[in-house]
């Protein structure tokens, strides 16, 4: 049975006329990484809220069709339940650290200790959790002190901490340095093979290429299309949407009509792109 | 107007030095990106701009003006910045009164006041949504109303903090079409961003900066294709710079245009 079982979902904020999602059909397998594309307003974040359970626990709402995780039906479980399997990290990291901490250090403890995890066990947990997204100096700022990327680090570590079956990240790299994208894709790609479920949504396709295993495109609260990303991220429907695309799509397109890329295939990543090209 | 830092040096109060001597002038009408690692001191440089910070040692002038010896509000007539979270910014009931909310400020005549609201408005296409609360907005929009709030206050310089962050293809299409339009009227224009395929696309001179100092600064096309240099603040070159490097073409690519260009010629060899 699938991992994630989304059926028929639609779901409605309070005070909004339209429903945000409308008859989401999703199933996800255990290990499975999964990026989520859309222009802004097609539903990602509220994806990621439902699959966190904040839609609509938190937020209230009309929601029908069932959201299982895990084997558990949302609707009747509890929140306290739910973070148990499920860990989000937020768009705006500044809305997701505590204010409660003074630390680094202290702020990635700080879910552990809400679950009554044992001291002893905490300290190892959050250095390695430290030392996995390369920001053990950061232990002892405050997170207030850091700049937007490397609160967005701070942000992704805190819910690493926690091992959750399901990780949920809404665009976890939107103030990150390039190089430190690339990381941040490679460590979530990690989790993954070591089982962890991972739904991240994510404007960068040439690392979507490279790291996920499959891409929903969302649009005005639908699926538009699901594939393999290299099968996806090149469609025409993409761009005719108003997607982002990779350069290397775009200028391959072009370059076909002025009959200088041959292949009937499309590339996402460098590599493709200079295979195709190369003379 | 012209910026010229000389030797600026920044210490935070926890004892993190942010800016360890950074000097650079940019002229007047210039479009500036800076580039450079999380941590690199890219927002810390620019809020001495507008003195939201002030310069532990070393000089700052904004034309003629020491940031020192003039207050923010009164800064605010030179240097409009737009945060990197609208969030920060943002606090009227609605995006009309925000918007107007600065060069009512600044002090401007009635009718130039509508009329930059109204400009600022139509450039960022948010005409249609003036009686909006803007945390009614998406965070897209709430974007653009950052954006308009401070373009309205018709300084010589803007500063936009990672104006493309969390932003769809389309929108980045609209931000850049802001920027265009304020190099057209002459405005200088300083970026912070990570989007370097945006960087490339948008910009004539590139700062890339590393651990508080100014690491490389030229041309776009003399910086971007600095591969092993721009790594070391965390920075890959833009796609299509990368792919042209690996097909051995011999110019540096910046953008669509000139890549197919280049490769045509490199082909026909």
């Amino acid at each position: 049975m699938a991992f994630i079982n989304l059926q028929n979902v639609t779901y409605k904020y309070p005070l909004t006329k339209t429903p945000v999602l409308q008859n989401i059909n999703l199933q996800v397998n255990e290990g499975e990484f999964i990026a989520v594309v859309g222009p802004n307003g097609a539903g990602k974040s509220t994806l990621c809220y439902t699959l966190a359970g904040f839609v609509p626990h938190f937020f209230k709402g009309e929601i029908s069709g069932s959201v299982e995780v895990a084997g558990r039906e949302s609707s009747k479980s509890t929140l306290d339940e739910w973070v148990r399997n499920v860990g989000l990290a937020f768009q705006n990291p500044f809305n997701q650290i505590s204010g409660a901490k003074y630390t680094v250090f202290e702020e990635i403890a700080f879910g552990l200790e809400n679950n009554g995890v044992p001291r002893e066990e905490i300290k190892p947990r959050v250095e390695e959790a430290l030392s996995l997204t390369d920001i053990s100096d950061l232990a002892d700022r405050s997170p207030y002190s850091l700049s937007g990327g490397q609160q967005q680090r701070v942000a992704l570590t805190s819910i690493l901490v926690m091992r959750p079956k399901l990780l949920v990240l809404d665009e976890p790299t939107s103030q990150m340095d390039p190089i430190g994208t690339r990381e941040v894709f490679g460590v979530v790609r990690k989790m993954a093979e070591g089982g962890m479920t991972v739904v991240m949504v994510e404007h960068k396709m040439e690392w979507i290429a490279q790291f996920a295993d499959r891409v929903i495109a969302l649009q005005d609260g639908k699926i538009l299309l699901e594939g393999k990303p290299n099968e996806l991220l090149t469609s025409d429907l993409l761009s005719e949407n108003g997607f982002g695309i990779s350069r290397y799509t775009s200028t391959a397109r072009e370059a076909k009509k002025q009959g200088l890329w041959k292949s009937e295939k499309l590339p996402v990543t460098l590599d493709e792109a200079a295979e195709g090209f190369k003379p | 107007m012209k910026i010229e830092i000389r030797d600026l040096r920044f210490t935070y109060p926890t004892g993190l030095e942010a800016l360890q001597g950074v000097s650079l002038v940019v002229e007047p009408g210039e479009q500036v990106a800076i580039v450079g690692q999380n941590g690199a001191g890219k927002t810390t440089l620019v809020r001495h701009f507008n003195g939201l910070l002030q310069a532990a040692a070393g000089s700052v002038l904004i034309g003629e003006w020491d940031p020192k010896k003039y207050s923010v509000a009164k800064l605010a007539s030179r240097v409009g910045y737009v945060f990197q979270n609208p969030d920060e910014q943002l606090f009227s009931k609605d995006v009309g009164t925000e918007v107007k909310f600065g060069p009512r400020n600044l002090g401007y005549a009635k009718e130039k006041i509508d009329e930059l609201v109204q400009r600022a408005l139509s450039l960022t296409e948010l005409s249609d949504k003036t009686e909006t609360n803007p945390y009614d907005l998406s965070p897209t929009w709430r974007k653009m109303v950052a954006l308009a709030s401070v373009i309205a206050m018709d300084t010589p310089i803007v500063i936009f903090d990672e104006p493309t962050t969390g932003q769809d293809a389309l929108n980045v299409a609209r931000i850049a079409h802001v920027i265009a339009e304020l190099r057209r009227e002459g405005k200088t224009v300083i970026t912070i961003t990570h989007d370097i395929d945006f960087c490339a696309e948008n910009f004539e001179r590139v700062i890339a900066m590393s651990k508080g100092r100014i690491l490389l600064d030229g041309p776009a096309r003399e910086i971007l294709g600095q591969e092993h240099i721009l790594a070391q603040t965390y920075v890959d070159p833009p796609q299509l710079t990368r792919l042209g490097k690996k097909l051995g073409l011999k110019e540096t690519v910046r953008n669509q245009v000139e890549f197919l260009e280049i490769y045509k010629n490199h082909r026909n060899k």
